[in-house]
């Protein structure tokens, strides 16, 4: 196991360790609404991105001068001023996929991965830290988004990133780009990380037991040895 | 007392610096934004009116209409668009009309947020080249489940009927408006 406390552990825990969607379950939302491409999942999550590494790094830089009592207001208003930079600057230099993403780029202000991140990480370490944090997160919000994104745009219409990937005799499931196609995904995509989690858990449970047996069972000889 | 200047002050810096930084990004925003609009309507005016060379917009109505030229400056017709409620949103469209608002040239969906795989079918070539050359006069019928036979019958999409009978509708409703304005003489 990695130490937890070096500066490579803080980005590398998003990914899978605390990966914001698959572990933590925040910015569901989003995830749900978005994945109905892989493009769309992986714009969301850049985006996501951006605005989550400014503003931990600006209130990291700013935390002790904050207030305690209007810690949540400044958070916010920060969260609110890069999410705006992010819409104007999508709709002028890349208008489709602005139209994509249409209202939910706004949205990424309530987006909870976000304030629960500023929060619980950035208000308490420092900046070089809640920046790796961030990034970590944000890393791991693609990962998840990517990974749902494609199985939703393979099953509801048979490419991924555009390609077609299945061949034309395979009709796509419809309910795969409509919101129950997004939480039958999600839902199975927390299955199937829960079981892998569980069964790691066992494995290693079964091992220490093992492990107590076989110091038990050398005991007892040695034990016996010595009578 | 100390904590809430503290406070007083933290927050109004904070709204300060954010202000201003956005009203940095969006002096440098708004004209590209202002810029891509434009651009899209102008695709979408050629691509409603192939035949058009140029373009110019209607000045004195209250609606969004422009009249377009063909290659000798002779005005050949009109790109209209125009937005009502469709099946879970607004949908916006432009069209393409003759001269006389009799016929249709083409039909093209500009923004809808119809259900995915269903009503945003409407957006799909299958269902929009049933406007081609469509006679608007008296007025644009649909019918359901069998092929059109009418000059001015488009076939609605199975499965997305109030999407494409939305369609219908707003065509419809701006075509008589225009065609009001046409009566008096204003366009």
């Amino acid at each position: 196991m990695a130490n937890k406390n070096t500066l490579s552990y803080e980005f590398v825990k998003g990914l899978w360790d605390q990966n914001p969607i698959l572990k933590q379950v925040l910015g569901t939302c989003p995830t749900l609404a978005v994945t109905v491409s892989a493009l769309n999942g992986i714009a969301m999550a850049l985006a996501t991105t951006f605005v989550l590494t400014f503003s931990s790094l600006i209130i990291s830089i700013v935390r002790k001068i904050i207030p305690n009592q209007v810690r949540i207001a400044s958070y916010i208003v920060i969260i609110a001023t890069f999410v705006t930079i992010v819409d104007y600057v999508m709709k002028a230099a890349f208008p489709d996929l602005s139209k994509a993403l249409g209202p939910y780029i706004p949205l990424i202000v309530v987006n909870c991965i976000i304030l629960g991140r500023a929060e619980a990480f950035a208000s308490k370490n420092s900046p070089i830290r809640s920046v790796l944090d961030a990034l970590g997160m944000g890393a791991g919000f693609l990962l998840a988004l990517f990974i749902l994104g494609s199985i939703r745009e393979l099953l509801g219409s048979r490419t991924i990133l555009g390609y077609q990937i299945l061949p034309d005799f395979y009709t796509p499931w419809l309910v795969m780009i409509l919101p129950a196609g997004a939480f039958i995904t999600l839902g199975l995509l927390f299955g199937l990380v829960n079981l892998y989690n569980l069964s790691k858990e066992s494995k290693k449970k079964s091992e220490i037991i093992k492990q107590y047996l076989e110091q038990n069972q050398q005991d007892k000889i040695n034990l016996a040895e010595e009578n | 007392m100390k904590n809430v200047i503290q406070m007083l002050i933290v927050l109004t810096v904070i709204g300060i610096i954010s202000g201003v930084s956005l009203s940095e990004i969006a002096i440098w925003a708004n004209p590209k934004i202002a810029v891509n609009r434009a651009k899209e309507t102008e695709k979408a005016i050629y691509r409603v009116q192939p035949k058009a060379k140029s373009f110019k917009k209607v000045d004195k109505i209250d609606l969004e209409l422009y009249q377009v030229f063909d290659e000798n400056n002779l005005p050949i017709g009109y790109a209209f668009p125009y937005e009502g409620n469709g099946f879970q949103g607004k949908i916006r469209l432009i069209v393409g009309l003759n001269d006389s608002l009799s016929v249709i040239s083409r039909v093209e969906i500009l923004e809808q947020v119809e259900t995915p795989g269903l009503g945003s079918k409407i957006t799909e070539e299958s269902f929009l080249k049933q406007f081609i050359d469509l006679l608007t006069s008296p007025q644009i019928e649909w019918v359901k489940g069998s092929p059109p036979n009418k000059p001015n019958e488009i076939q609605t999409i199975t499965a997305a009927t109030i999407s494409s009978k939305s369609v219908v509708a707003i065509l419809n409703d701006g075509i008589n408006k225009l065609k009001k304005l046409k009566e008096k003489g204003e366009i």
